[in-house]
């Protein structure tokens, strides 16, 4: 650790440090503005945009992406996959730093963000689907932090907290994706209250459904995605374990990810057989629709496939990258370009680069944590002095 | 002491009004809210307004709005299409192409913008705090005073009425048209109701607007579109819309449908218990099932791993023996040989001693070989 500690010391000026330390000056900076001038001095959010990237961004694909945490305990811990055990703690470790990141990002996006314990303590709008996710989210948050809780307390030699915290494991589990179900598929219900605004392709009742299934494709792409860019980094922190099952992560999250896809895929065409919405698939919006449909659905479905009957890990890792963007593209879609499509042009929305920068610099700071725990917790390795649980 | 059958039927829609509501926008159920009884609304008809912005004025008055950026008699503003902002609660908008088929409509027409007043509210039903309400005399009201600042009632509501005061760091709030509720409890009209010179505005009980919007639209059929926008518009308006032309030209959509909002989200929401009901018993289900396959595989390897253990030894066993049974046959051979050769050796002189000996020699050497 001390030799760790020293060589750290003495290359800190590293592209990654140079480049998120100046990030992290900016957004500090754009978060004193925000503070202190209002929304309207960092976003152009309007009476006819009231959300932007910080919800579309932030929240949505945050939520989305995060949901490796529970799609990864739900295989080893209740599926018994236990191959891939290995992929369990830096998928809730990526989980809770997505989701505690999603709610720093909300602190930004409210009006008054010390009012966000109100729906809870004060008044509940129980038939706002909004409190729903907001309750969720929050009981969601102090899940993954329990889960995720074990490799600190290794780090910090908490014996007997530890293995009081493990015992509970299925407990967590099984509550995880029971808050999973429910916050992912309501992220899509918030737009069920909107149909005069959002553009029929994307508006369906089903929209819960999509974003509860696009949710388990993008933790499982992410899975694979965070377990390539881990390999590349902090190949020095991995165990024989980890190194060895990397390669079966990879392909048994693909073949997952590949058939969800599938199932995703046709849900989807109902989808638009459901509204009858055929006739709108020649529209501009038509052939957006079709770009995420073929391009980021059916494409990454087959590209998947091939990649575990060909054993091609290369093939199923940029498969993964391509898939994570795709669900990127979907919430935007829904969050953003394909909402208030009826607008003109000049009352639509586009971010401002301060809110840009807010995003990256959220992003900026889950890579640092990320970084930060990883090098110093059991995250990559299984600790010596425990038991795998 | 008379209860008329009209006062009855209104006791009993109260009742049934305030069971399925309850303090909260409607929930999912399969009966039609229609409004509260009583409650107040306001009728527009774009036939009466000039344009004037008197109604821009006394909003802004009443409710001790900021003044605005160009004086309320500038009637150039209307050149340009505007909606409600935070420092404007209603608004005037000039509408140009009001060309249609049976109607005779000489120049532009005017609509005025301001909150519908929902029978049921998208912003109530979107709201995680329950700021707004529904307030039984029909306005829909805010509470600042809750509010988180979310602005999803923005996102919910389909007549882009909330706005937001973006330029706020520390006190933002929601801001619309709430019927002027504080002076309609007084019994004084709406801001801009008492200032519109033309009547092109009436406030009034709901049931007594839409008796008297029919009854401008029969007395002339061809003045008006056969239509109250606001009947039944997201499960009615409290607001009410008389047009000489489509009301899809006047800025007003025509395809919000007739469901009010909250039935949009009832579904998504009514599966919540179901989930949280079944999943737990179909995960720990899906646990246990993996658990006992673990078992079984478990139980399998072991006894493959004892069978082929058993199978081994068996085989190795035979083996042995076989070889054992070789070894006893050449023994068997060299011990005859060794005989051969004796007897021969002798010649015959003692052949019985011979036979003696020889038998010893073969039951000592395979023990050696044994161990």
């Amino acid at each position: 650790m001390s030799d760790e500690a020293a060589t750290t010391r003495k290359s800190f000026l590293t592209p990654f440090n140079v480049v998120a330390g100046i990030i992290v000056i900016l957004g500090l900076i754009v978060t004193v503005l925000r503070f202190t001038g209002g929304l309207g001095s960092v976003t152009n959010l309007s009476d006819y945009n009231p959300w932007g990237i910080w919800i579309g961004f932030d929240l949505l694909v945050g939520v989305a992406l995060a949901a490796g945490g529970f799609v990864t305990s739900a295989a080893v811990y209740i599926f018994g996959m236990k191959k891939y055990h290995s992929a369990v703690r830096p998928a809730i470790l990526t989980g809770f730093l997505g989701y505690a990141l999603v709610v720093v990002a909300l602190n930004y996006d409210v009006g008054r963000p010390w009012r966000l314990p109100y729906p809870f303590i004060v008044q509940q709008g129980t038939t706002s689907l909004l409190f729903e996710v907001a309750a969720c989210v929050a009981l969601y948050l102090t899940v993954l932090f329990i889960e995720f809780s074990p490799a600190a307390m290794e780090w910090l030699g908490l014996k007997r907290a530890r293995s009081l915290v493990v015992r509970l494991t299925l407990l967590l589990t099984i509550f995880g994706v029971v808050l999973s179900t429910l916050h992912q598929s309501s992220l899509g219900a918030l737009f069920l209250i909107a149909p005069a605004k959002l553009h029929p392709l994307w508006y369906s009742p089903y929209l819960p459904v999509f974003f509860f299934v696009s949710a388990i494709i993008a933790g499982l792409s992410m899975v694979i995605f965070e377990s390539t860019l881990s390999h590349r980094y902090f190949v020095h922190k991995m165990d024989e374990a980890h190194l060895k099952e990397k390669d079966t992560v990879a392909l048994g999250f693909g073949k997952a990810a590949s058939l969800v896809l599938a199932g995703y895929f046709i849900t989807k065409v109902i989808g638009i057989s459901e509204g009858n919405n055929w006739h709108l698939l020649g529209t501009p919006y038509g052939l957006w629709f079709l770009v995420e449909l073929l391009g980021f659905v059916a494409l990454p479905c087959f590209l998947y496939a091939v990649g575990v009957r060909d054993k091609n890990i290369k093939l199923i890792r940029w498969t993964a990258a391509w898939t994570v963007l795709g669900i990127m593209v979907n919430r935007l879609n829904i969050s953003l370009v394909a909402f208030n499509w009826h607008l003109p042009s000049s009352e639509r929305y586009f971010p401002h680069w301060m809110e840009i920068v807010i995003s990256v610099f959220l992003v900026t700071v889950g890579l640092i944590a990320f970084r930060f725990i990883v090098t110093r917790m059991p995250i990559l390795y299984s600790h010596p002095d425990y038991e795998d649980h | 002491m008379s209860i008329t059958r009209r006062k009855f039927l209104g006791w009993l829609g109260a009742a049934t009004a305030g069971t399925t509501l309850g303090k909260t926008a409607g929930a999912a159920s399969n009966k039609h809210f229609s409004g509260y009884a009583k409650s107040m609304g306001v009728l527009f008809d774009n036939t009466r307004c000039i344009g004037c912005r008197k109604c821009e004025e006394g909003c802004n008055t009443v409710n001790q709005l900021p003044a605005p950026d160009r004086p309320f008699d500038d009637l150039s503003v209307l050149d340009t299409q505007r909606r409600t902002t935070a420092k404007e609660y209603t608004i005037v908008n000039r509408y140009d192409d009001t060309d249609a088929g049976h109607v005779k409509v000489l120049g532009p027409l005017f609509r005025k913008v301001q909150c519908n007043h929902c029978l049921e509210p998208a912003c109530a039903s979107a709201c995680f705090v329950r700021a707004f309400t529904k307030t039984p005399k029909g306005a829909v009201i805010y509470d600042a005073s809750v509010c988180v600042g979310c602005r999803y009632c923005m996102i919910a509501c389909p007549f882009e009425i909330p706005t937001y005061e973006y330029d706020k760091a520390l006190e933002p709030r929601i801001m619309k048209c709430t019927m002027c509720y504080p002076r309609i409890v007084k019994g004084l009209l709406p801001g801009c109701v008492q200032a519109c010179p033309t009547e092109a505005l009436t406030f009034g009980r709901r049931e007594n607007l839409l008796k008297d919007a029919r009854e401008r639209i029969l007395k002339f059929p061809d003045r008006y579109v056969d239509h109250i926008y606001g009947e039944n518009e997201m499960g009615g308006t409290s607001w009410l819309y008389l047009s000489a032309v489509p009301f899809k030209k006047i800025g007003l959509r025509e395809d919000l449908g007739v469901t009010p909002a909250p039935k949009l989200t009832s579904g998504a929401l009514s599966a919540v218990p179901i989930v949280v009901g079944l999943w737990p018993v179909l995960l720990t289900g899906i646990y246990a099932m993996s658990k006992r396959k673990e078992k079984i595989a478990n139980e399998e390897t072991a006894r493959a791993v004892a069978d082929a253990v058993e199978q081994t030894n068996a085989a190795a066993a035979a083996k042995h023996a076989k070889e054992m049974e070789q070894v006893q046959k050449l023994k068997q051979k060299e011990i005859e040989n060794a005989v051969k050769k004796a007897l021969e050796a002798a010649a015959r002189p003692k052949p019985e001693e011979a036979s003696d000996t020889q038998p010893e020699e073969a039951d000592q050497k395979p023990s050696e070989e044994d161990s």
